[in-house]
């Protein structure tokens, strides 16, 4: 599918610079040219799908999708997979929480939700079909759904109402199913320029990330050698997958950045399931997430929730190492 | 008429840049507005916000949940 853009990087960098194939900057550049386009043109045509995707399923007709509809359980399906379709910002997570609540989703189902959200959106699916093809980003999306699903099943379960703010119990106890404020009705076709134009901001904004997280790939790719990372981290270290997931937890804007870098210690030996253990904790869960997330709720609930969701990360992870060869 | 514009957001790169598209907006066609950018988040949920940033002009509104640009706010403010 990009072989043309492999042929072109070979091109650019062996025959027009000149520098040789064999060496170990020829390779790095190589990587560096072949990888940065090959990952803006995914990003942007993922972008404008989930762009074309969100117009028909704007967040708040979800919101009244949920809160109109019990649905026996599958509630937790439907929310985890509206946390795909949706674009999503950390800031946006203290509002749209509260607007869940409000709307009488229980909490269990707006945790779905919340966990979904981040964890599987646009940038990382194209930075991951680029980085590892599409059977692993498959896999990545489908487990982030299955996170969401569980995730928010088990902590709906633990009854943390009261570990709300007060503001926010105020807020659940007059609990009124609201029809949204004005739906839009624009056509497509109408939508189209501004899909567009939103879908190059996310891609401008990210831009920066990406072509460092590359060149740190670029640099690793042509000067350590493949199987470098064996000795350090092997699949027969237990504490190599929960190690990753908590270091992944505090990285968070470099989510962009990461992947790239972790595509090349993957070919240079560390298991894929502990890296993508490390690259859900760096995109699902972030510090600055949590800081927001207190003004909504104790930090007893953001230690739980950050703690489930860790566990499953980790467990995911586990599970990968076993599966994946 | 004073136009009243409400930017809604708890202070994240996309709502600076919307108060900031809207300050641009309203100094290039020159109106008369009252701008008012509201980061306090149980003042914010008064206004059943999902997404931010929110461009509000008049009470309605208009753009939800991405960077308002400054042409945008202008032909919103002419309608």
């Amino acid at each position: 599918m990009f072989d043309f853009l492999q042929q072109f990087a070979d091109w650019f960098i062996y025959t027009l610079l000149g520098i040789s194939a064999k060496s170990h900057l020829g390779e790095a550049l190589n990587f560096f040219v072949f990888d940065t386009i090959k990952i803006f043109i995914l990003l942007f045509l993922v972008t404008i799908f989930m762009g074309v995707i969100n117009a028909y399923f704007p967040v708040e007709k979800i919101r009244n999708f949920l809160s109109r509809n019990k649905m026996y359980g599958l509630e937790y399906v439907f929310a985890s997979f509206f946390g795909v379709v949706t674009p999503f910002c950390s800031c946006s997570s203290v509002p749209l929480f509260i607007g869940f609540v409000k709307g009488g989703i229980p909490l269990g189902i707006t945790f779905s939700y919340l966990i979904t959200a981040p964890l599987v959106n646009e940038v990382a699916i194209a930075i991951f079909i680029g980085a590892f093809g599409l059977k692993v980003t498959a896999i990545y999306v489908a487990t982030g759904i299955l996170l969401g699903i569980i995730g928010g099943f088990v902590l709906g379960k633990m009854k943390l109402e009261k570990q709300l703010s007060t503001w926010v119990q105020n807020i659940l106890n007059s609990a009124v199913i609201e029809e949204s404020l004005q739906a839009e009705h624009i056509g497509l076709k109408d939508k189209m320029p501004t899909i567009i134009k939103e879908a190059l901001q996310i891609v401008k904004g990210v831009s920066l990330y990406i072509v460092i997280g590359i060149a740190v790939g670029g640099a690793m790719h042509g000067f350590l050698p493949t199987g470098f990372f064996q000795h350090y981290i092997s699949k027969d270290q237990w504490y190599a997958v929960p190690l990753a997931v908590i270091m992944g937890v505090p990285m968070y804007s470099n989510a962009a950045g990461v992947i790239p870098v972790v595509q090349v210690l993957v070919a240079k030996g560390v298991p894929l399931g502990t890296a993508i253990a490390f690259m859900m904790g760096v995109i699902g869960l972030s510090l600055p997430e949590a800081m927001l997330l207190k003004k909504v709720m104790s930090w007893k609930l953001i230690a739980i929730y950050f703690g489930t969701i860790s566990f499953f990360m980790i467990l995911s992870g586990y599970l990968f190492n076993i599966l994946l060869n | 008429m004073k136009r009243k514009i409400l930017v809604l957001g708890p202070g994240c790169t996309k709502c600076k840049t919307t108060y900031e598209n809207v300050v641009k907006a309203v100094t290039e066609i020159g109106i008369d507005a009252e701008i008012t950018k509201i980061e306090d988040m149980e003042e914010m949920m008064k206004y059943d916000v999902l997404t931010t940033p929110v461009l509000m002009i008049d009470g309605v509104a208009h753009i939800k949940g991405r960077v308002a640009q400054t042409d945008e706010i202008i032909k919103l403010l002419n309608q």
